[in-house]
């Protein structure tokens, strides 16, 4: 625990704003997690922790050290990118498995605007399939 | 004042921090489909991400960024990987 002792009041305060909103905001998103009931309506509640509880913690961050050195320190942007980034990739990829999954058992679960009534079909493995093919005809 | 601040606001945030991560891994564990446990592992490592940067401000040392990074470069990975294997039934084809 070394934190420095002439850290200033008003940084201070803002630092505590910072980080105890992103923890908040956080645990909130974690709760919906384990509170809500099918996998489509939980996929959406991690995000708060992913989007504005990661932010606002990165910003206290980035305020604690810019101060403590006495000169603008970003790198936690780099993190926030990343985040930002790879977020929407990943829940996707995820929720387009559980989608195809959910479909080829018939699940009740699947939302009604996704629901097909012809027979489920593999996204994309009937042109993939062919392409591994045509070379060996 | 501000050290006496920053110390209960930090200490305070990381057990918040601690409970949004056991409720990742009460999703992880007891997950009904495969799906709910790869969302809780993702959620877990976003959250595992943030204690780590609120250790870092503890601490006062900009160590614990690089660490941060990391854990957030394999929570990525590890997602996609586990997504590509619900969707295909394996990840390199």
């Amino acid at each position: 625990m070394t934190l420095a002792h002439d850290f200033p009041v008003w940084a201070a305060i803002l630092v505590a704003f910072f980080v105890l909103g992103g923890s908040a905001i956080t645990l909130v998103g974690s709760l919906g997690l384990l509170r809500l009931g099918t996998f489509y309506a939980r996929t959406h509640a991690p995000t708060l922790g992913a989007t504005m509880g990661m932010g606002t913690i990165l910003c206290g961050s980035a305020l604690y050290f810019s101060v403590l050195e006495t000169r603008p320190v970003v790198h936690e942007v780099l993190i926030a990118v990343f985040i930002t980034l790879t977020t929407p990739v990943t829940l996707m990829l995820l929720a387009r498995a559980a989608l195809y999954r959910d479909r080829a058992e018939g699940s009740p679960d699947v939302p009604a605007a996704e629901r097909m009534e012809e027979a489920p079909q593999r996204p994309e493995s009937a042109e993939n399939r062919s392409e591994h093919e045509e070379p060996a005809r | 004042m501000s050290e006496f601040l920053l110390t209960w606001s930090l200490v305070l945030a990381q057990i918040l921090l601690g409970l949004a991560m056991c409720c990742a891994t009460f999703r992880l564990v007891t997950g009904p489909r495969a799906q709910d446990r790869i969302l809780g592992l993702d959620t877990l490592y976003v959250n595992a991400m943030l204690m780590v940067v609120t250790f870092g401000i503890r601490s006062g040392s900009s160590l614990y960024f690089e660490a941060a990074l990391v854990i957030s470069l394999l929570g990525f990975v590890a997602t996609v990987a586990l997504a590509k294997f619900l969707m295909r039934g394996e990840v390199i084809e």
